[in-house]
């Protein structure tokens, strides 16, 4: 399969499939992917500590379901 | 010629999905397999998506795939995240679809499944799809503002605050109509209750392991709490077997009623990280499960619709909902043709995802096309049962009897026929002692579901798990949804109280918290509690209000939508959001007239107030009242409901007119006046540090 322009042998495209479907799920009840936000950290902010996984997942958790925002009916 | 190949396959999927509504269509009097709807559906979505949407996306929004979305702009790793485009298909697709999508259908199938699925298709590809695709544009270009923002900003302060106090009034009703549908579908049913119980102290178990034993694991307690789950409904099974426990779980309509109004409370006022969060992991992988499972079993089993193409009903005698065709059909199926409520999920936390611009068709657009199929599959599982069983489970006991004898007699008088032993035997089917009078929706898609699913998986001995597991899902989500809405609710009556009262609008301080939060319950279970006493089953009452509030939102969503596109000077391409906003403002408008107005009784609030009021002046009872306080306090529920109806209208006319005049200042200028965010090109590769 292709990823992008990327053409992918079968083991790369099935990890592949297995983590998007695995961020897919966590996204789905508002945890946006860890590592992602560690690599963010680096790049962008490389004086400041990156939280710990256990704090990213706290706020996440809380930044979802704290605010008071509604679901769909 | 490479053009014309291009668009041959695509002929191809017209011609299949033509070839199969024909079918669907002309099929009369003999029963056909449900295949055909869902191929029928298929390629409708199919062709809207590549033709339409695309469209849309180039011709009429002018997406920009070079220019620099909020995730990019704003990007923190955290709320601002570009997002691999399928997986925020996924995030998106899981915040919009919920209960609605699978009652609605189930609901209009009273009119046979012809209408309900032609109103599905058509609404969603001219309708529910643009809706979404556009507020999703408009908020990516605007740093992912709410929808009260987004109006603000492009039509004024004052239409803002009304569509803000609009929407709190939708919230409640929609908690209503949902915590109903939990109660018709517990009432009397100790497997049930159990089950739905037992879910509370798996949520809490699940919530303690997240924090303190081993945090964030959310695979692996998700796991556990799905076995754990399992195990409740065969708890449950035992529990109904054994006539000590079973009567300890049997509860009546208003003891549900008041558990769940203590529930809310309660709920909406612990840590999120306690009940909330886990029971929404487990609801949202449920559902996801669910709903692939129910595609799976349709297309493996392919099970023959038994209930007619059209029924007697189209003309408004219908003994589940009254009201005609149009304008009630239109408003009886929201979620899966049309939703207001998705403008506030495509102007949340969606467009703070999107990597590209370009991505807002495939998931905008194309996921409400998937909430669309959720709804096709609610209609098929509601019309593959006995007609004659789809009447006896949804009709109030005030028009055909309690008993399943009296019931068999009135259905069958109707033309569905049914006997006494077939309501008995479904009932015990599926492990419960009686299946009559359980309007809502919820059950009747569960028999639908285990009707499907058992002859895929278990057999005939496996469709009483079936049955329970489908009410597990949909209650496990709909409590979700109480939990979360009271919050939500909470928090918008704070910002609303603030402005007058400013102590009560501080939401750190605990008694101003617990005062909001009564008082969102107090509201919602208010009419949670009318609905459940209301002799005609309360659905009658409260999902046109429901249908009637989410469609209102939606043409408010689509004056937005219009309202930009004139301050775009896209003018010429206005008539994607007009079109649908005209058949909204025309369905709800007339809807709430006859609702308020209408001299039929069944239909109009006040006619219904007025034969009680008369009825009490003249001091005779009228049934199914026994008590002059009874008849009070029907007359006084009747006119707030009107006087709610006419607040709705009042909601949207005021948005109506302040679009208008929006619309007529952007054409008097010969430039455009949007508020866009300004353009900022996207890098073609991040920089590497």
């Amino acid at each position: 399969m292709t990823v992008g322009s990327v053409v992918l042998g079968l083991p790369e495209a099935g990890r592949y499939l297995g983590r998007s479907l695995a961020r897919s799920l966590r996204l789905m009840v508002g945890q946006p992917d860890y590592e992602t936000y560690v690599s963010h950290m680096r790049l962008t902010h490389p004086d400041e500590a990156p939280m710990s996984y256990e704090m990213f997942f706290r706020e996440r958790q809380e930044a979802r379901y704290g605010g008071g925002r509604g679901r769909c009916c | 010629m490479p053009s014309i190949r291009r668009h041959l396959v695509w002929f191809l999927v017209a011609i299949a999905g033509a070839f199969s509504l024909g079918t669907v269509a002309l099929a009369r009097g003999e029963a056909i397999s449900a295949l055909w709807i869902v191929v029928a559906a298929v390629c409708v979505y199919l062709i809207a998506y590549r033709y339409y949407s695309l469209f849309i996306a180039e011709r009429v929004l002018g997406l920009d795939p070079g220019r620099k979305t909020p995730a990019h702009r704003h990007n923190d790793g955290l709320d601002y995240v570009p997002t691999d485009k399928n997986v925020l298909f996924g995030h998106h697709f899981a915040a919009i679809a919920g209960a609605g999508p699978l009652v609605g259908p189930v609901l209009a199938a009273q009119m046979g499944y012809l209408p309900g699925l032609l109103w599905i298709l058509a609404g969603v590809v001219f309708a529910g799809a643009v809706q979404d695709f556009i507020v999703l544009f408009i908020s990516t270009r605007r740093d992912g503002r709410s929808l009260g923002d987004l109006i603000k900003q492009e039509m004024g302060l004052v239409p803002g605050m009304i569509a803000l106090f609009g929407t709190f009034m939708i919230m409640i009703i929609i908690l209503a109509v949902l915590a109903l549908i939990v109660v018709k579908a517990l009432a009397e049913s100790p497997w049930g209750a159990f089950t739905v119980a037992a879910t509370i102290p798996v949520a809490l178990f699940m919530g303690v392991y997240l924090r303190y034993l081993r945090p964030g694991r959310i695979g692996e307690v998700s796991v556990i709490g799905f076995v754990l789950l399992m195990l409740a409904i065969f708890g449950g099974q035992a529990v109904s077997h054994d006539p000590e426990w079973a009567a300890l779980f049997t509860f009546d309509g208003k003891a549900l009623t008041w558990m769940l109004i203590g529930y809310g409370f309660v709920a909406a006022t612990l840590p999120v990280w306690l009940l909330l969060a886990p029971r929404d992991y487990l609801s949202t992988f449920l559902k996801i499960g669910t709903i692939l499972a129910l595609a799976v079993g349709i297309v493996f089993v392919a099970p023959t619709l038994q209930m007619p193409a059209v029924t007697q009903f189209v003309n408004g005698n219908g003994p589940v909902w009254s009201g005609s065709l149009f304008p009630f059909l239109f408003i009886t199926i929201a979620c899966g043709a049309v939703s207001g409520f998705h403008a506030l999920i495509s102007s949340g936390t969606t467009p703070k995802m999107l990597d590209n611009e370009s991505h807002a068709r495939f998931i905008g657009y194309g996921g409400m096309l998937a909430e669309s199929f959720v709804a096709v599959m609610a209609l098929v599982a509601a019309s593959c049962i006995e007609p004659g069983i789809y009447f006896a489970m949804n009709s109030p006991a005030a028009l055909v009897g309690s008993t399943p004898a009296t019931v068999a007699q009135t259905i069958s008088s109707w033309g569905f026929v049914v006997t006494p032993e077939m309501l008995m035997q479904t009932a015990r089917d599926v492990g419960e002692t009686t299946i009559l009078g359980r309007a809502g929706g919820a059950p009747t898609l569960a028999v639908g579901m285990a009707h499907i699913l058992h002859q895929v998986l278990g057999g005939p001995g496996m469709m009483a798990f079936w049955y329970h597991f489908a009410i597990l899902f949909e209650a496990l989500f709909i409590l979700t949804a109480v939990d979360a809405g009271t919050r939500a609710g909470r928090f918008m009556l704070q910002d609303l109280l603030g402005s007058f009262v400013p102590a009560l609008g501080k939401t750190d301080s605990l008694p101003a918290n617990l005062i909001a939060t009564a008082l969102t319950v107090a509201a919602w279970g208010y009419f949670l509690y009318q609905g459940v006493v209301d002799p005609l089953g309360g659905i009658n009452t409260l999902w046109p209000l429901f249908g009637i509030s989410n469609q209102m939102l939606a043409a408010v969503a689509l004056l937005l939508g219009t309202v930009v596109l004139f301050r775009m000077k896209r003018e010429r391409y206005a008539w994607v959001a007009v079109v649908p906003t005209v058949w909204l403002l025309a369905c709800t408008l007339t809807a709430g007239w006859q609702k308020i107005f209408s001299a039929d009784p069944k239909v109009g609030f006040l006619a219904h107030a007025a034969r009680y009021a008369d009825g009490l002046a003249q001091g005779v009872l009228i049934a199914p009242a026994k008590t002059p306080e009874a008849m009070a306090r029907i007359v006084f529920n009747d006119r707030l409901d009107a006087g709610l109806c006419a607040l709705f209208m009042f909601v949207v006319l005021s948005v109506l007119v302040y679009a208008v005049k929006a619309c007529l200042a952007a054409r008097r200028v010969n430039h455009p006046t949007v508020h866009e965010t300004p353009f900022e090109a996207l890098a073609a590769m991040p920089a590497k540090a």
